[in-house]
């Protein structure tokens, strides 16, 4: 089947040069260079900007938004949703403060709790979806609201708080690596975000998860036919998304030294936002970690810029909002020119 | 010496409104290639996919080396060494060849980390083994269907499997690739592996089955040994009646006036220069291999693609169509090769896929949709091609796909245009229904409309055309009248190259 002969005219004839940049990470390198342009403009507009409390600022309040789109990223590849991220994220904290403050648990086994509440969501919504035939919008649109009333029964309705001999809130906002080289107090909440996002990137390309990820949302039914059982590796990637939802919910919660069963709901909203400014496609099949972590940069240097420039919070909200369109046109216009 | 591979006794199988196997049998015998005939419909791809796990039978035996086959799901009978290449295109697109072809086989270490480097070792091997030119790094997205059968085909091979299942695994392959897969066909064969082949191409039975089994309306008419009966005999057998054959047009005098007029086409490293004339009442024949650029051609015209530079003219009119609907509104219809992709909307029923190209007639001015004028156009289409479906209200996904390539088909007529592109019209479509659709094409350009066919088939070109536009690497290499086409003429310009 040597067809080397007729590939001349479709094909951008015989070999073809190399692009510098593989034409996958295209994307990316434009929202590096998105976000590289807001940080100087904010810089040359205010000289707080470039400060470094206020970058770790800004790196600490994307930590969790971070981890609940680093999470997401794994549904939406397979061309699914996960809308309970935001909710489930408030159950895991409120369950993490459960376990610390009320039963009085060791923090580490808190915090295995915490993470654990939200892969247990995330099997539920996996298993709802692929055994129960439920379309991932309406399967985790229920999810939703059951980890929100879940999560305000439990908590009474009330914050929880951890005791300050618990040492809780160090998780997020201590800096180990501070005490290490000094002066460079970068909080442990960042490190966390930046590890899971590297583990995040591990799974995604290195590991046969993230190969069956990419095969679902680009053709489903395909993927069925070459044998593969697509039922299971859908409940592990939604058990993956609830993962690191737990991981977000224990992060905020340490943050705030309190759980707020009232807090959370709309962060699945934003946490999409970002996975979709970092170029990764809501039909499935197409997006990359590095992509999500720079599109949760994205939003966090908009708001906070936005903040030292007066601007006030509810024209923030629109300038997200018009960013969001003008980043996925672009992506739009750049495929269209191909 | 070679022994029973697979037998299959009793097959019953029901759809919802269906009945789509009665009592079916089949066997294969081990270094055999066996041809399953029959119409659209008849059953062979659904015989196919409950041997291979995919359905499963209500009713029957099937064994696999004289011993009960029992398979669950399409892994058992990949794992058992019963590969299958289905009749749609089951890729992943956004994944590269190397990862389609090695899908849930990829080399891991710990269970879950992949080796890319191995995969790609095992992809060249393969490649190298089957002569195959692809380049294992690129999208699937990214390749023209030919190509993505090429994928499908070193996928089933690289099972290494003794029994292997090729549903229509030349529909969209033209002959130099169809020889190179009747070379590999024969390697496979002499090493004892089963072969079933299916396909509506007649000519291709004699030339590599050694045994046809034909079915009809999902039941089993019989077996015989390919070289003890004529294909007359075996489409006799596949239809139960006598197919006439249709004659060639009539002579266009080419005096008529022109309704599309492309001139100087270009695309970047596409389409290089094209220009052509198409009048009123002919049918014009775009013959080349594949890659040669017709459809992308009929792609400009419908604005389905954007182009450099060119003009346009479609009855003394410019047109720049932006947009598929700039074209559809000028009179022009896009019959596209990739019918799954660009041809039917899979998810809706037989009526609404019919009226989909011509919603305009069938609403009335507040939007409200005027169901019965559908239904009754529908019923016409269904009629007319013999589409074989319980009811207009089956959903198209349900129906076999040469059935569906007539609901496409059916589509287009409905709106009625000036000017038709029909890009593969008869992509797997069985050989009684194919002289339907040429008489169709007659009579469509007898009463005044004109047509552009692309088509791989060379017999099919040269029956049909009025003329024959020739291309070969984004250019057309020459133009041939309907006394001047023959086989060697079209070949000569398909493949001169600059
Ligand atoms: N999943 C399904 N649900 C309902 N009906 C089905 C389904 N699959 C096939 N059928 C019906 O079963 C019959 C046989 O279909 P099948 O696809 O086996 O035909 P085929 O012989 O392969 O035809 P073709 O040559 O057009 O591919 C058809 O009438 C079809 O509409
Ligand atoms: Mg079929």
């Amino acid at each position: 089947m040597t067809i080397q002969n007729d590939t001349g005219a479709v094909q951008t004839g015989g070999k073809r040069a190399v692009p510098i940049i593989k034409p996958g990470a295209m994307q990316q390198v434009l929202a590096f260079a998105s976000l590289v342009i807001l940080v100087l403009v904010f810089s040359f507009s205010s000289p707080n900007f470039f400060q470094f409390t206020n970058i770790v600022g800004i790196l600490l309040s994307t930590a969790v938004i971070g981890v609940l789109a680093l999470g997401s990223t794994f549904v939406i590849i397979t061309g699914g949703i996960d809308l309970s991220v935001g909710t489930v994220m408030t159950l895991s904290a409120i369950m993490t403060g459960v376990f610390i403050t009320y039963w009085d648990l060791p923090v580490p086994l808190g915090i295995v709790g915490g993470i654990m509440t939200g892969a247990v969501c995330g099997l539920l919504s996996g298993t709802i979806i692929s055994k129960m035939k439920i379309p991932p919008f309406i399967a985790t649109l229920a999810m939703m609201m059951i980890a929100k009333g879940l999560a305000l029964v439990i908590s009474g309705a009330k914050p929880i708080y951890f005791k300050e001999e618990t040492g809780y809130s160090k998780l997020a906002l201590d800096s180990a690596i501070g005490k290490l080289i000094p002066g460079f107090d970068i909080p442990n909440g960042v490190l966390i975000f930046f590890g899971a996002a590297i583990i995040g990137g591990i799974i995604l390309s290195k590991t046969i998860v993230g190969r069956y990820n990419f095969a679902l949302g680009s053709n489903e039914e395909a993927t069925r036919l070459s044998g593969i059982n697509v039922n299971y590796w859908k409940i592990v990637i939604y058990t993956i998304t609830g993962t690191f939802t737990g991981l977000a919910g224990v992060l905020m919660a340490s943050r705030l030294n309190s759980a707020h069963p009232s807090l959370g709901s709309g962060y699945e909203l934003e946490a999409i936002a970002a996975v979709v400014l970092g170029g990764t496609s809501l039909s499935g099949g197409k997006g990359t970690i590095v992509g999500t972590v720079i599109g949760a940069l994205i939003m966090s240097v908009l708001t906070n810029g936005l903040r030292i420039l007066s601007v006030p919070q509810e024209w923030q909200t629109v300038v997200v909002g018009i960013v969001i369109v003008l980043a996925v046109y672009a992506d739009i216009l750049r495929r269209r020119k191909k | 010496m070679s022994e029973v591979l697979i037998q299959m006794e009793g097959i019953d199988k029901q759809f919802p409104g269906v009945q789509a196997l009665k009592d079916c049998r089949f066997e294969l015998l081990s270094g055999e290639v066996h041809a399953l005939m029959g119409e659209n419909g008849a059953g062979k791809s659904t015989l196919m996919k409950v041997l291979t796990g995919v359905y499963q039978r209500d009713a029957g035996m099937m064994t696999f080396h004289g011993d009960e086959l029992i398979v669950p799901n399409a892994k058992a009978a990949q794992d058992k060494g019963i590969a299958i290449i289905h009749q749609e295109l089951n890729l992943a697109p956004d994944l590269t060849v190397a990862q389609n072809i090695f899908i849930g086989r990829e080399p891991k270490s710990l269970g879950i980390f992949l080796k890319e480097k191995e995969l790609h070792r095992k992809v060249k091997r393969l490649f190298e083994r089957l002569h195959l030119d692809l380049d294992p790094n690129e999208l699937v997205a990214n390749l023209p269907v030919a190509k993505q059968q090429l994928v499908e085909i070193a996928k089933a091979l690289s099972y290494d499997s003794e029994v292997l299942i090729m549903d229509e695994p030349t529909a969209a392959l033209s002959d130099t690739e169809i020889d190179e897969l009747f070379v590999i066909i024969r390697q496979l064969r002499s090493s004892g592996v089963g072969i079933v082949y299916i396909s509506h191409r007649m000519d291709e039975l004699k030339r590599i089955t050694d045994r046809v089994t034909v079915m009809r309306d999902g039941c089993y008419i019989g077996t015989v040994a390919t070289k003890d009966v004529t294909n007359d005999q075996i489409i006799s057998m596949m239809v139960g009646r006598e197919i006439y054959d249709t004659s060639k047009p009539a002579r266009h005098t080419g005096a008529a006036e022109p309704v599309l007029e492309v001139s100087g086409l270009n695309r970047k490293g596409v389409l290089k220069d094209v220009s052509f004339r198409l009048h009123k009442g002919e049918i014009l024949g775009f013959a080349g291999l594949i890659g040669a650029g017709r459809t992308e051609v009929a792609r400009a015209i419908f604005g389905a693609d954007m182009f450099d530079s060119g003009e346009i003219t479609v009855k003394g009119r410019k047109l720049k169509p932006r947009q598929p609907h700039d074209a559809v509104k000028a009179g022009i219809g896009y019959l596209s090769e990739d019918r799954k992709r660009f041809g039917c909307i899979v998810d809706m029923d037989v009526k609404m896929n019919v009226a989909a190209a011509s919603m305009g007639r069938f609403t009335n001015p507040v939007g409200w949709v005027r169901r019965k004028r559908i239904a009754e156009a529908a019923d016409g289409i269904v009629k007319m091609l013999k589409v074989k479906t319980p009811h207009i209200d089956q959903e198209v996904k349900f129906l076999s796909g040469g059935n569906q390539q007539k609901i496409v088909i059916g589509k287009w007529l409905t709106r009625d245009c000036d000017i038709l592109i029909f890009d593969e019209p008869t992509r797997g479509i069985d050989v009684g229904a194919k002289s339907e659709i040429y008489k169709l094409l007659n009579e469509l350009a007898a009463s005044g409309k004109s047509i552009i066919m692309i088509s791989s088939e060379l017999p099919e070109v040269l029956r049909m055309s009025h003329r024959v536009v020739v291309m070969c690497e984004g250019r057309i290499t020459g133009e041939l009248s309907q006394e001047e086409a023959t086989q060697e003429r079209i070949m000569h310009l398909a493949t001169l190259r600059v």
